[in-house]
């Protein structure tokens, strides 16, 4: 197997339709860079993120997932991110009874104006999770490749 | 080559590109016709890197960093952190001292508030 | 197994130049169930869409991914190429490889790496997806637009004109806006009031045009074709079928000391008035800050005045629900505040004014009736200063970022005006850049400069100081003569910077309409759709979507007008089919996505299931309503059982996704 020089983070970002998915798009209509490391999901609304994805996401390799969604009172279903908000911190604390380091988790509120916040987030998010290193601890060592 | 532009920008922590060139800064001067070059062209020539013209120039010790530059600047530029930042550089590379601690005892008087000669001294020596 | 055939697409040299396309096409042939994997220059045009069908066709295909630009763009359109060619058209999964990709990386190879991957995430979901049949919804064939101002009043009538049923709420007493308060417009220096009082009294006799004034948007339910609003019609006091707007009560009110806002408390008036004279309604409202009556009880002299008996002291706040199919914002814009900038010294001179105090100043129906006059001690002045960008163009925090765009034409119209009246008077302008983008505009600008002699000055006043004498120490730099000047002025003008009303940022939050940090509505594109919000069924028109002069919101309102004209013009509308399905079999009735659900959308019925041994079980399952459902998916989290799921977006889609992504 090929050792691999650098360690390259997989990150996953769920993002909503309507807010962060049209901002990540504004960030590219304005060419503002970010690491390739991010691959985002589109997802309705932050709602619909289930937790167990966050955790499938952790068991097949991820390192970090970031899930972003509209400005708190601004969810283009009127309260969709209070939802993703509440299941999040007890996703999060669960996580942490686990021993999966805070910083790997995040969520994080971009509204459809807001592309370079979202270029801004990404470029911090994959720096921590850079500096993490590889997330060990809840991948499934069955689903690694040989 | 371009080193001491560098380095007045980071000490001076000012981003001269965010200068629209509006004027404000030169038009609330109080010490304006002192001076030869005038806030707004301290931040265009140090844009431009014509650093040897403006610390040659008394104008950096006629500054009276007052601030009214700062505070109204429409872009946050704060030219008066500029100056104070090529006033400094003059300072350290001519070891020009305008002011020796042992000159002060003489200007002191009754009138003369202490923090301006906290300021001056600041201001005019290293 | 599906059949997937994989398109690739160049977008010209937007991906192609950062993503090797053909590798991308070459890896991604070898995904499961891929049979055809292709590149295109332009994939969303003609050629590019008929490659598509003909490869629908001659490989059977039961899947499509394309690897394009973001699906906000054109999912759409690749959705009506797959239908054509008779593929369900929510078989079809795009990767963005532009605005996630190409756009935003430069190295070649690690692009290609990651376009390699959001295709095959895009086929592993494409893999579960199922046909999906949209559903219809009905139509309410009645718009609302919310600001009467130009902006409004412009779409409320080429509405009204196509036949629609339309209602304009105004939080003021007086439909008009800002426009009432103007004396004359660039860049043909014809009169507000003569070109807009047409306008407001069409409004008004329209038989399909309904005016709720003095009311507010107080709760929006629903959604596209279905909207349903409840509208609050503040108490003016006043019956506004009885009162016939004589005005005899707004004569003989004995309190005389309310700061009279339509002048921008230049003048007083009465606490029972009618904004001006060309009000539409013109009926009378009293101020419940300052009536006697009101507050204390002790007086009653308009009621005793009324003949038509209009007068009622007891009114109350009423709530009116109506429903609608349209919704246009049209709330328009307000000068800052100046608390910012006191170097300017606006609130220690009266002669500091606004531009827009300066209009009501020079208008003929204004407090000194049209002659320009200083307001502190009634002359006439004889230098006045201009200062433009006050707090425009502004990032320190205290202004506006943006350029408000009207401020250098009116300045030029204010000096000009000026020097034409009163030519005895010097008017300085103080300039950073005088913008004049517009038919006609920079032809004005010159005019004011060569044939009125407007002393324009390349530079910014730093400081205007009252002196005891009552003239005002102007202090500023001449940037082209490198000098700075000092001059002493009669009267200084302050170009303030515009800004969205302040109603707009809680009416975005009961519209769910996004807005940018400024609290500007945001449009749909910014270029392809500048008059819809990227909430169906909301529309943008004015300055409520960015800083506009009259001609742009004239032709903004009528754009918006069209687009809501098109969607009232359907029956029927095509509702989103990826909403939340129940199975009944895992179902256990628990109501957990009864409660989360913000539509109301989840019902629950007792039904009949086989038990074992040829028993009948009754249980209690979910089910919903798909016409009312949006698609958030918020049940589906909640859900214990997992009975919910969402179509289009199911758990195993997502799950598939997240497996690609970190193979």
């Amino acid at each position: 197997m090929q050792v691999k020089n650098e360690f390259r983070p997989k990150i996953v970002a769920f993002c909503c339709n309507w807010c962060s998915y049209a901002g990540a798009d504004l960030a590219g209509t304005n060419r503002l860079q970010y690491p390739a490391d991010v691959k985002i999901i589109r997802v309705p609304c932050s709602c619909r993120v289930n937790p167990l994805f966050i955790l499938r996401a952790f068991q097949r390799g991820a390192d970090g997932v970031i899930l972003c969604g509209c400005h708190p009172g601004d969810c283009h279903y009127t309260s969709g991110n209070y939802y993703a908000r509440r299941r999040m911190t007890l996703l999060f604390s669960m996580l942490d009874f686990l021993g999966i380091e805070r910083e790997r988790t995040r969520v994080e509120w971009v509204s459809a104006a807001e592309g370079a916040k979202f270029a801004a987030t990404m470029n911090e998010f994959v720096e921590t999770v850079t500096k993490l290193g590889e997330n060990k601890r809840l991948e499934d060592l069955r689903c690694k490749k040989a | 080559m371009d080193n001491r532009k560098e380095q007045i920008l980071r000490e001076s922590g000012v981003n001269v590109r965010k200068c629209m060139k509006c004027g404000k800064c030169s038009g609330t001067c109080p010490s304006y016709d002192e001076m030869e070059y005038h806030p707004h062209q301290f931040v265009y020539m140090v844009e431009n890197g014509e650093i040897d013209k403006l610390m040659a120039s008394p104008s950096v010790f006629k500054c009276l960093t007052c601030f009214a530059c700062v505070e109204r600047c429409p872009r946050g530029v704060e030219p008066a952190k500029l100056i104070e930042a090529v006033r400094l550089e003059a300072v350290k590379r001519q070891g020009m001292n305008h002011l020796k601690s042992d000159q002060i005892p003489a200007l002191l008087d009754d009138e003369m508030p202490q923090q301006a000669i906290v300021t001056a001294f600041r201001k005019y020596s290293k | 197994m599906q059949r997937i055939g994989v398109f690739v697409c160049h977008c010209g040299t937007n991906i192609a130049a950062t993503v090797d396309v053909k590798a991308v096409a070459e890896a991604l042939k070898f995904e499961p169930g891929v049979v055809v994997s292709t590149e295109y220059q332009y994939m969303c045009s003609e050629a590019g869409q008929s490659l598509i069908k003909d490869a629908i066709r001659d490989h059977r295909l039961t899947g499509v991914v394309i690897c394009s630009c973001s699906p906000r763009m054109h999912e759409a359109t690749f959705r009506k190429t797959a239908a054509a060619a008779g593929l369900n058209p929510y078989m079809v999964e795009i990767a963005n490889i532009r605005e996630q990709v190409s756009w935003i990386h430069k190295d070649v190879a690690e692009a290609t790496e990651k376009a390699i991957i959001l295709g095959r995430a895009a086929i592993a979901k494409v893999h579960l997806n199922a046909p999906l049949t949209a559903g219809e919804s009905p139509v309410t064939k009645r718009a609302l637009v919310i600001g009467g101002g130009i902006a409004g009043i412009q779409t409320a009538l080429d509405i009204a004109d196509a036949g629609f049923e339309v209602d304009i709420v105004e939080k003021e007493p007086t439909i008009g806006g800002k426009m009432t308060q103007l004396d004359k417009t660039f860049p043909t220096l014809d009169c507000a009031a003569c070109i807009l009082t047409p306008k407001m009294v069409d409004c008004a006799q329209h038989e399909k045009v309904r005016i709720f004034s003095y009311s507010e948007v107080e709760d929006v339910k629903g959604f596209v074709g279905n909207f349903s609003v409840t509208i609050k019609k503040k108490a003016r006091y006043v019956d506004e079928l009885k009162c016939t707007g004589c005005g005899l009560c707004t004569e003989k009110c004995p309190q005389k000391k309310v700061p009279n806002a339509f002048n921008l408390g230049l003048d007083n008036r009465r606490a029972i008035y009618i904004p001006f004279a060309q009000a539409v309604p013109k009926v009378a409202t009293i101020d419940a800050d300052y009536c006697t009556m009101l507050k204390s009880g002790k007086c009653g002299v308009c009621s005793k005045v009324c003949t038509a008996g209009a007068i009622d002291y007891q009114q109350k706040d009423t709530f009116v629900e109506e429903k609608y199919g349209a919704i246009v914002v049209a709330t328009g814009f307000n000068p800052i505040k100046l608390d910012a900038y006191e170097e300017y010294g606006y609130s220690q001179s009266k002669d500091v004014i606004t531009s827009l105090e300066l209009e009501r100043l020079m208008n003929a129906a204004g407090p000194n009736g049209g002659t320009l006059l200083r307001p502190s001690d009634k002359t006439h002045p004889h230098t006045i200063v201009f200062v433009q960008c006050v707090g425009s163009r502004c990032d320190d925090g205290k202004g506006k970022s943006y350029c408000s765009k009207i401020c250098c034409m009116y300045t030029a119209k204010h000096a000009m005006l000026i020097r034409e009246k009163y030519p005895d008077t010097e008017v300085y302008v103080f300039y950073i850049d005088v913008r004049t983008p517009g038919k006609n505009f920079d032809e004005f600008y010159r005019r004011a400069v060569e044939e009125y002699g407007v002393h324009y000055v390349k530079g910014m006043v730093g400081k205007v100081l009252p002196e005891p004498d009552g003239t005002l120490t102007v202090r500023a730099s001449d940037l082209i003569e490198g000098k700075q000047l000092r001059l002493s002025a009669d009267l200084v003008v302050l170009a303030a910077a515009i800004e969205p009303d302040k109603t707009a940022r809680p009416l975005a939050t009961k519209l769910t309409a996004s807005m940018d940090t400024n609290d500007f509505f945001t449009e749909a594109h910014p270029k392809l759709r500048p008059v819809e919000s990227p909430t169906a069924g909301i529309f943008l028109s004015g300055a409520c979507q960015g800083p506009k002069d009259i001609p742009e919101t004239v032709s903004q309102a009528s754009a918006a007008a069209a687009k809501v004209i098109g969607l009232l013009a359907k029956d029927k509308l095509t509702c989103n089919p990826c909403v939340a399905h129940s199975d009944e079999m895992l179902c256990n009735g628990c109501s957990s996505c009864e409660k989360v659900c913000p539509y109301g959308a989840i019902t629950y019925s007792d039904k009949e299931f086989r038990g074992p041994n040829r028993t009948t079980l009754i249980r209690r399952v979910a089910s919903v309503n798909e016409a009312v459902c949006q698609g958030c998916g918020a049940c589906t989290v909640a859900c214990p059982s997992g009975a919910m799921d969402l179509k289009g977006f199911s758990n195993s889609q997502i799950m598939a996704e997240v497996d690609a992504i970190c193979k």
